[in-house]
Protein backbone atom coordinates (compact mmCIF):
# COMPACT_ATOMS: atom_id res chain seq x y z
CA UNK A 1 0.00 0.00 0.00
CA UNK A 2 2.15 3.07 -1.41
CA UNK A 3 0.06 6.16 -1.75
CA UNK A 4 0.86 7.69 -4.33
CA UNK A 5 0.18 11.73 -5.74
CA UNK A 6 -2.82 13.58 -6.19
CA UNK A 7 -5.37 11.91 -8.79
CA UNK A 8 -8.01 14.33 -10.87
CA UNK A 9 -11.42 12.86 -9.74
CA UNK A 10 -14.87 14.18 -10.82
CA UNK A 11 -17.87 14.27 -9.31
CA UNK A 12 -20.74 11.80 -11.18
CA UNK A 13 -23.12 12.23 -8.42
CA UNK A 14 -24.60 14.36 -5.10
CA UNK A 15 -27.68 13.17 -3.61
CA UNK A 16 -28.50 14.32 0.03
CA UNK A 17 -28.27 12.05 2.77
CA UNK A 18 -29.21 13.68 5.61
CA UNK A 19 -30.50 17.77 6.17
CA UNK A 20 -27.36 18.23 6.75
CA UNK A 21 -25.21 15.73 4.88
CA UNK A 22 -24.48 14.42 1.63
CA UNK A 23 -23.44 11.34 -0.57
CA UNK A 24 -20.68 11.81 -3.26
CA UNK A 25 -19.98 9.76 -5.96
CA UNK A 26 -16.73 10.48 -7.43
CA UNK A 27 -15.28 8.55 -10.22
CA UNK A 28 -11.23 8.40 -9.92
CA UNK A 29 -9.42 6.98 -13.16
CA UNK A 30 -6.54 4.90 -11.92
CA UNK A 31 -8.01 4.20 -8.40
CA UNK A 32 -6.42 0.80 -7.01
CA UNK A 33 -9.57 0.14 -4.93
CA UNK A 34 -9.86 -0.18 -1.09
CA UNK A 35 -10.55 -2.08 2.34
CA UNK A 36 -13.53 -1.46 4.23
CA UNK A 37 -12.74 1.22 6.45
CA UNK A 38 -10.06 3.31 5.14
CA UNK A 39 -10.41 6.93 4.20
CA UNK A 40 -9.14 9.71 1.35
CA UNK A 41 -7.58 12.82 1.13
CA UNK A 42 -9.50 15.50 -1.02
CA UNK A 43 -7.94 18.40 -2.08
CA UNK A 44 -9.55 21.55 -3.62
CA UNK A 45 -8.13 24.14 -5.66
CA UNK A 46 -9.62 27.61 -5.79
CA UNK A 47 -9.04 28.96 -9.51
CA UNK A 48 -6.01 31.82 -7.73
CA UNK A 49 -4.36 28.79 -7.01
CA UNK A 50 -6.01 29.02 -3.03
CA UNK A 51 -6.12 25.05 -1.44
CA UNK A 52 -7.75 23.03 0.73
CA UNK A 53 -7.39 19.66 2.45
CA UNK A 54 -9.35 17.50 4.65
CA UNK A 55 -9.72 13.67 5.39
CA UNK A 56 -12.70 11.63 4.65
CA UNK A 57 -13.73 8.23 5.52
CA UNK A 58 -14.48 6.13 2.53
CA UNK A 59 -18.32 4.39 2.80
CA UNK A 60 -17.85 2.20 -0.27
CA UNK A 61 -15.43 -0.49 -0.48
CA UNK A 62 -13.30 -3.21 -2.85
CA UNK A 63 -12.60 -2.65 -6.55
CA UNK A 64 -13.92 -0.08 -9.16
CA UNK A 65 -12.76 3.64 -9.94
CA UNK A 66 -15.76 5.22 -8.37
CA UNK A 67 -15.62 5.99 -4.84
CA UNK A 68 -18.51 7.13 -2.55
CA UNK A 69 -17.94 9.39 0.31
CA UNK A 70 -20.89 10.78 2.78
CA UNK A 71 -20.00 14.33 3.76
CA UNK A 72 -21.48 15.88 6.79
CA UNK A 73 -21.50 19.64 6.89
CA UNK A 74 -19.83 21.55 9.67
CA UNK A 75 -21.04 24.86 9.83
CA UNK A 76 -18.24 27.38 10.37
CA UNK A 77 -16.46 24.62 8.53
CA UNK A 78 -15.01 25.36 4.84
CA UNK A 79 -14.50 21.92 2.50
CA UNK A 80 -17.54 20.44 4.17
CA UNK A 81 -20.31 23.23 3.53
CA UNK A 82 -18.81 23.39 -0.05
CA UNK A 83 -19.27 19.41 -0.95
CA UNK A 84 -22.50 19.58 0.71
CA UNK A 85 -24.15 22.94 -0.75
CA UNK A 86 -22.23 23.49 -3.73
CA UNK A 87 -20.37 20.81 -5.52
CA UNK A 88 -22.16 19.52 -8.47
CA UNK A 89 -21.97 16.57 -11.32
CA UNK A 90 -19.20 17.14 -13.59
CA UNK A 91 -17.52 19.20 -10.61
CA UNK A 92 -14.04 18.51 -10.11
CA UNK A 93 -11.68 17.80 -7.20
CA UNK A 94 -8.02 15.73 -6.46
CA UNK A 95 -7.96 13.05 -4.52
CA UNK A 96 -4.91 10.96 -2.51
CA UNK A 97 -5.49 7.09 -1.19
CA UNK A 98 -6.24 5.18 -0.11
CA UNK A 99 -5.03 5.76 3.05
CA UNK A 100 -5.23 3.83 6.50
CA UNK A 101 -3.83 0.44 7.23
CA UNK A 102 -5.77 -0.38 10.77
CA UNK A 103 -9.13 0.40 11.01
CA UNK A 104 -10.34 -1.64 8.13
CA UNK A 105 -12.45 -4.62 8.12
CA UNK A 106 -11.07 -7.76 5.63
CA UNK A 107 -13.35 -10.87 4.96
CA UNK A 108 -12.42 -13.73 6.00
CA UNK A 109 -12.06 -13.51 9.93
CA UNK A 110 -13.21 -15.84 12.58
CA UNK A 111 -14.54 -13.22 15.14
CA UNK A 112 -17.60 -11.67 15.34
CA UNK A 113 -17.41 -8.02 14.57
CA UNK A 114 -18.89 -5.16 16.49
CA UNK A 115 -19.91 -2.01 14.37
CA UNK A 116 -20.79 1.07 16.97
CA UNK A 117 -21.40 4.43 14.92
CA UNK A 118 -21.70 7.79 16.00
CA UNK A 119 -23.74 9.92 13.65
CA UNK A 120 -21.59 10.60 10.55
CA UNK A 121 -19.20 8.10 12.22
CA UNK A 122 -21.25 5.53 9.68
CA UNK A 123 -19.29 6.33 6.81
CA UNK A 124 -16.39 3.63 7.08
CA UNK A 125 -18.82 1.23 9.31
CA UNK A 126 -21.34 1.24 6.08
CA UNK A 127 -18.27 0.53 4.12
CA UNK A 128 -17.72 -2.91 6.42
CA UNK A 129 -21.28 -3.53 6.09
CA UNK A 130 -21.47 -4.08 2.75
CA UNK A 131 -18.04 -5.93 2.31
CA UNK A 132 -19.36 -8.45 5.40
CA UNK A 133 -23.14 -8.46 3.61
CA UNK A 134 -21.35 -9.57 -0.18
CA UNK A 135 -18.77 -11.72 1.46
CA UNK A 136 -21.77 -14.05 3.19
CA UNK A 137 -20.68 -12.63 6.48
CA UNK A 138 -23.55 -10.36 7.67
CA UNK A 139 -24.68 -12.62 10.16
CA UNK A 140 -21.72 -12.64 12.24
CA UNK A 141 -22.36 -8.42 11.88
CA UNK A 142 -23.78 -6.50 14.55
CA UNK A 143 -24.27 -2.77 14.38
CA UNK A 144 -25.01 -0.37 17.01
CA UNK A 145 -26.15 3.27 15.37
CA UNK A 146 -26.55 6.08 17.54
CA UNK A 147 -28.45 8.92 15.67
CA UNK A 148 -30.13 12.19 16.86
CA UNK A 149 -33.84 11.19 15.42
CA UNK A 150 -34.45 9.09 12.49
CA UNK A 151 -33.67 11.80 9.80
CA UNK A 152 -30.17 12.01 10.66
CA UNK A 153 -29.29 8.53 9.64
CA UNK A 154 -26.99 8.25 6.94
CA UNK A 155 -28.22 5.39 5.28
CA UNK A 156 -31.15 4.20 6.58
CA UNK A 157 -32.75 2.65 3.76
CA UNK A 158 -29.88 0.67 3.20
CA UNK A 159 -28.65 -0.33 7.11
CA UNK A 160 -32.67 -1.31 7.38
CA UNK A 161 -32.63 -3.47 4.31
CA UNK A 162 -29.07 -4.89 5.32
CA UNK A 163 -30.73 -5.88 8.48
CA UNK A 164 -33.83 -7.45 7.01
CA UNK A 165 -32.25 -9.05 4.00
CA UNK A 166 -28.86 -9.97 4.69
CA UNK A 167 -29.02 -10.62 8.38
CA UNK A 168 -27.02 -7.55 9.95
CA UNK A 169 -28.10 -7.44 13.23
CA UNK A 170 -28.74 -4.00 13.41
CA UNK A 171 -29.66 -1.43 16.99
CA UNK A 172 -30.66 1.66 16.65
CA UNK A 173 -29.89 4.59 19.41
CA UNK A 174 -31.91 7.96 19.33
CA UNK A 175 -30.48 10.42 21.42
CA UNK A 176 -33.42 13.38 20.59
CA UNK A 177 -35.99 11.89 19.36
CA UNK A 178 -37.44 8.66 18.11
CA UNK A 179 -39.72 8.19 15.01
CA UNK A 180 -43.42 7.09 15.13
CA UNK A 181 -43.49 3.99 16.67
CA UNK A 182 -40.56 3.45 18.55
CA UNK A 183 -41.44 1.74 21.34
CA UNK A 184 -37.48 1.77 23.28
CA UNK A 185 -35.66 4.29 25.17
CA UNK A 186 -34.18 7.84 23.90
CA UNK A 187 -30.96 8.75 25.27
CA UNK A 188 -27.47 8.30 24.33
CA UNK A 189 -25.69 5.09 24.59
CA UNK A 190 -24.76 3.68 27.91
CA UNK A 191 -23.98 0.28 29.78
CA UNK A 192 -27.30 -1.05 29.42
CA UNK A 193 -27.62 -0.89 25.45
CA UNK A 194 -24.34 -2.04 25.45
CA UNK A 195 -24.95 -5.05 27.14
CA UNK A 196 -28.21 -5.40 25.31
CA UNK A 197 -26.79 -4.79 21.49
CA UNK A 198 -23.37 -5.89 21.33
CA UNK A 199 -21.89 -9.34 21.29
CA UNK A 200 -21.33 -10.28 25.02
CA UNK A 201 -17.20 -10.81 25.45
CA UNK A 202 -17.24 -14.37 25.64
CA UNK A 203 -17.66 -14.22 21.68
CA UNK A 204 -14.47 -12.61 21.70
CA UNK A 205 -15.97 -9.26 19.13
CA UNK A 206 -13.72 -7.46 17.64
CA UNK A 207 -15.03 -3.94 17.49
CA UNK A 208 -15.30 -0.97 15.45
CA UNK A 209 -16.01 2.49 17.17
CA UNK A 210 -16.64 5.91 15.20
CA UNK A 211 -18.10 8.78 15.84
CA UNK A 212 -17.40 12.31 17.50
CA UNK A 213 -14.44 12.18 19.83
CA UNK A 214 -16.79 12.29 23.25
CA UNK A 215 -19.27 9.65 21.55
CA UNK A 216 -15.76 6.95 20.94
CA UNK A 217 -14.13 8.10 24.68
CA UNK A 218 -17.54 7.04 26.35
CA UNK A 219 -18.15 3.75 24.18
CA UNK A 220 -14.74 2.42 24.09
CA UNK A 221 -14.35 3.09 28.16
CA UNK A 222 -17.96 1.47 28.57
CA UNK A 223 -17.13 -1.51 26.90
CA UNK A 224 -13.71 -2.32 28.65
CA UNK A 225 -15.93 -1.64 31.56
CA UNK A 226 -17.78 -4.65 30.43
CA UNK A 227 -14.97 -6.73 29.94
CA UNK A 228 -13.86 -6.70 26.86
CA UNK A 229 -10.19 -6.37 26.16
CA UNK A 230 -8.82 -2.84 24.78
CA UNK A 231 -6.86 -4.58 22.34
CA UNK A 232 -9.87 -5.58 20.74
CA UNK A 233 -11.55 -2.28 20.34
CA UNK A 234 -10.68 -0.20 17.13
CA UNK A 235 -11.57 3.25 17.01
CA UNK A 236 -12.06 6.28 15.02
CA UNK A 237 -12.67 9.75 16.59
CA UNK A 238 -13.22 13.17 14.94
CA UNK A 239 -13.35 16.73 16.17
CA UNK A 240 -12.13 18.33 18.97
CA UNK A 241 -12.33 17.48 22.71
CA UNK B 1 -1.51 22.62 -12.41
CA UNK B 2 -3.59 21.36 -9.81
CA UNK B 3 -7.10 20.71 -10.83
CA UNK B 4 -9.63 23.88 -10.08
CA UNK B 5 -12.63 22.96 -8.68
CA UNK B 6 -15.52 25.42 -9.75
CA UNK B 7 -16.75 28.14 -7.41
CA UNK B 8 -14.47 26.91 -4.29
CA UNK B 9 -12.98 29.20 -2.27
CA UNK B 10 -15.47 31.32 -0.77
CA UNK B 11 -15.12 30.29 3.08
CA UNK B 12 -11.63 30.25 3.25
CA UNK B 13 -9.31 30.86 5.75
CA UNK B 14 -6.58 33.33 6.46
CA UNK B 15 -3.28 31.81 5.68
CA UNK B 16 -0.52 31.86 8.37
CA UNK B 17 3.00 30.95 7.79
CA UNK B 18 3.28 28.83 10.87
CA UNK B 19 0.94 26.55 9.25
CA UNK B 20 3.20 23.41 7.13
CA UNK B 21 1.86 22.68 3.38
CA UNK B 22 -1.40 20.87 3.80
CA UNK B 23 -2.35 21.64 7.38
CA UNK B 24 -5.75 24.04 8.89
CA UNK B 25 -5.65 25.81 11.67
CA UNK B 26 -8.05 24.84 14.71
CA UNK B 27 -9.10 26.11 17.93
CA UNK B 28 -9.56 23.18 19.77
CA UNK B 29 -7.78 19.87 20.56
CA UNK B 30 -8.97 17.12 17.98
CA UNK B 31 -7.78 13.13 19.22
CA UNK B 32 -5.99 10.55 17.54
CA UNK B 33 -6.02 7.06 19.46
CA UNK B 34 -6.58 3.73 17.71
CA UNK B 35 -8.38 2.64 20.80
CA UNK B 36 -9.95 2.95 24.02
CA UNK B 37 -7.96 5.58 26.55
CA UNK B 38 -6.08 3.65 28.89
CA UNK B 39 -6.28 4.96 32.74
CA UNK B 40 -2.77 5.09 34.31
CA UNK B 41 -2.63 4.91 38.27
CA UNK B 42 0.35 7.64 39.23
CA UNK B 43 1.41 5.17 41.92
CA UNK B 44 1.76 2.81 39.61
CA UNK B 45 3.39 4.49 36.18
CA UNK B 46 7.47 4.21 35.01
CA UNK B 47 9.04 5.84 32.79
CA UNK B 48 12.14 3.79 31.42
CA UNK B 49 14.73 3.87 29.42
CA UNK B 50 16.66 0.69 27.96
CA UNK B 51 19.85 0.98 26.23
CA UNK B 52 20.80 -1.14 22.72
CA UNK B 53 23.27 -2.88 25.26
CA UNK B 54 20.76 -3.75 28.23
CA UNK B 55 21.52 -0.90 30.49
CA UNK B 56 18.42 0.33 31.93
CA UNK B 57 17.06 3.41 33.86
CA UNK B 58 13.63 4.23 35.10
CA UNK B 59 11.93 6.91 36.91
CA UNK B 60 8.80 6.64 39.73
CA UNK B 61 5.95 9.82 39.16
CA UNK B 62 7.39 11.05 42.30
CA UNK B 63 10.90 10.54 40.79
CA UNK B 64 10.00 12.67 37.45
CA UNK B 65 8.83 15.77 38.88
CA UNK B 66 11.64 15.72 41.08
CA UNK B 67 13.63 16.29 37.49
CA UNK B 68 14.32 19.77 36.27
CA UNK B 69 11.46 21.06 34.29
CA UNK B 70 11.02 23.03 31.37
CA UNK B 71 8.43 25.35 30.13
CA UNK B 72 7.65 24.50 26.18
CA UNK B 73 5.44 26.85 23.69
CA UNK B 74 4.98 25.41 20.26
CA UNK B 75 2.69 24.66 17.70
CA UNK B 76 1.65 21.10 17.18
CA UNK B 77 0.77 19.51 13.49
CA UNK B 78 -1.16 16.17 12.84
CA UNK B 79 -1.26 13.78 10.00
CA UNK B 80 -5.05 14.16 9.77
CA UNK B 81 -4.59 17.43 8.69
CA UNK B 82 -5.46 19.96 11.70
CA UNK B 83 -2.18 22.62 13.44
CA UNK B 84 -2.71 24.05 16.88
CA UNK B 85 -0.72 27.21 17.14
CA UNK B 86 0.82 28.54 20.15
CA UNK B 87 0.18 25.55 22.39
CA UNK B 88 1.70 25.79 26.13
CA UNK B 89 3.29 22.54 27.67
CA UNK B 90 5.72 21.48 31.28
CA UNK B 91 7.66 18.51 31.31
CA UNK B 92 11.36 17.12 31.40
CA UNK B 93 13.62 17.53 28.19
CA UNK B 94 15.07 14.04 26.91
CA UNK B 95 18.10 15.97 27.20
CA UNK B 96 18.17 15.39 30.72
CA UNK B 97 17.00 12.21 30.64
CA UNK B 98 19.21 10.83 28.46
CA UNK B 99 21.89 11.59 30.69
CA UNK B 100 21.06 8.86 32.55
CA UNK B 101 22.07 6.62 30.11
CA UNK B 102 25.17 5.70 27.76
CA UNK B 103 24.24 5.05 24.57
CA UNK B 104 25.91 5.20 21.13
CA UNK B 105 22.16 3.82 18.99
CA UNK B 106 20.93 6.01 16.37
CA UNK B 107 16.91 5.35 17.18
CA UNK B 108 14.60 5.17 19.40
CA UNK B 109 11.13 3.19 20.05
CA UNK B 110 8.87 4.63 22.19
CA UNK B 111 6.36 2.43 24.20
CA UNK B 112 2.84 3.30 25.67
CA UNK B 113 0.49 1.87 27.85
CA UNK B 114 -2.19 0.33 26.06
CA UNK B 115 0.51 -1.18 23.83
CA UNK B 116 1.20 1.89 20.97
CA UNK B 117 4.61 2.53 19.74
CA UNK B 118 6.19 5.12 17.53
CA UNK B 119 9.74 4.99 16.25
CA UNK B 120 11.89 8.12 16.19
CA UNK B 121 15.47 8.99 15.30
CA UNK B 122 17.15 9.47 18.51
CA UNK B 123 19.32 12.63 17.61
CA UNK B 124 15.40 13.91 17.12
CA UNK B 125 15.27 13.78 20.70
CA UNK B 126 18.08 15.51 21.80
CA UNK B 127 19.18 19.16 21.98
CA UNK B 128 16.02 20.67 23.12
CA UNK B 129 13.66 18.92 20.47
CA UNK B 130 11.49 16.60 22.84
CA UNK B 131 9.95 16.60 26.35
CA UNK B 132 7.77 14.39 27.99
CA UNK B 133 5.19 16.16 28.85
CA UNK B 134 2.86 16.21 31.98
CA UNK B 135 1.08 19.33 31.61
CA UNK B 136 -0.94 21.16 29.20
CA UNK B 137 -2.08 24.83 29.33
CA UNK B 138 -1.51 24.78 32.84
CA UNK B 139 -3.35 21.88 33.57
CA UNK B 140 -2.56 18.02 34.41
CA UNK B 141 -2.55 16.67 30.75
CA UNK B 142 -5.93 14.86 30.31
CA UNK B 143 -6.25 10.99 29.61
CA UNK B 144 -7.48 11.56 26.51
CA UNK B 145 -4.63 13.50 25.27
CA UNK B 146 -2.18 11.18 26.59
CA UNK B 147 -2.00 12.12 30.39
CA UNK B 148 -0.25 11.14 33.02
CA UNK B 149 2.38 11.86 30.29
CA UNK B 150 3.14 11.95 26.39
CA UNK B 151 6.01 12.44 24.42
CA UNK B 152 6.56 15.68 22.75
CA UNK B 153 8.30 15.87 19.23
CA UNK B 154 6.49 18.66 18.08
CA UNK B 155 9.02 19.50 15.00
CA UNK B 156 7.28 15.67 13.98
CA UNK B 157 3.64 14.81 12.95
CA UNK B 158 1.56 14.73 16.02
CA UNK B 159 1.73 10.43 16.35
CA UNK B 160 5.02 10.81 16.68
CA UNK B 161 4.60 12.24 20.13
CA UNK B 162 3.16 9.49 22.24
CA UNK B 163 0.44 8.91 24.37
CA UNK B 164 0.73 7.33 27.94
CA UNK B 165 4.42 6.89 27.07
CA UNK B 166 6.11 4.73 29.63
CA UNK B 167 9.32 4.55 28.28
CA UNK B 168 11.98 4.53 25.17
CA UNK B 169 13.88 1.43 23.61
CA UNK B 170 17.40 2.78 22.16
CA UNK B 171 18.05 0.22 18.81
CA UNK B 172 20.91 0.53 16.28
CA UNK B 173 18.59 0.29 13.50
CA UNK B 174 15.58 1.90 12.60
CA UNK B 175 11.95 -0.24 12.98
CA UNK B 176 8.85 0.65 12.14
CA UNK B 177 6.05 1.37 15.54
CA UNK B 178 2.50 1.34 15.10
CA UNK B 179 1.28 3.59 12.71
CA UNK B 180 4.71 3.42 10.60
CA UNK B 181 3.54 -0.42 9.89
CA UNK B 182 0.05 0.90 9.16
CA UNK B 183 0.64 3.40 6.45
CA UNK B 184 2.13 6.81 7.72
CA UNK B 185 5.85 7.71 6.95
CA UNK B 186 8.98 6.57 8.87
CA UNK B 187 9.98 10.18 9.94
CA UNK B 188 7.21 12.24 9.62
CA UNK B 189 8.37 16.28 9.09
CA UNK B 190 5.34 18.41 8.70
CA UNK B 191 7.07 20.52 6.34
CA UNK B 192 7.75 18.32 3.32
CA UNK B 193 4.84 16.59 4.19
CA UNK B 194 6.02 13.31 4.96
CA UNK B 195 3.14 11.84 5.80
CA UNK B 196 2.32 8.15 4.05
CA UNK B 197 4.05 5.36 2.88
Amino acid sequence: MTVGGWQPARVIEAVGATPSARLLHLQVPGWPGNDAGQHVDIRLTAEDGYQAVRSYSIGSYGPGETIELAVDEIPDGEVSPYLVRDVLPGDELEVKGPLGGYFVWRPGGAAPVQLIAGGSGIVPLMAMVRAATDAGAAPSVRLLYSVRSAEDAIYRDELAQAATDGGVGLTWRYTRAAPDGWTGHVGRVDDDVLRAAVWEPGREPIFFVCGPTGFVEHVADALVGLGHPSARIRTERFGGA
Amino acid sequence: MAVVSRGFGARRRESDPRLPPGQYLTEDFPVLSAGPTPRIDLDEWRFGIRTETGGEVSWTWEEFQALPIEDVDTDIHCVTRWSKLGTSWRGVSLDTLLESVESEAEYAMAHSYGGYTTNIPLDELREGQAWVAFEFDGEPLDAEHGGPARLLVPHLYFWKSAKWVRGLTLMDDDEPGFWEQNGYNMHGDPWTEERYW
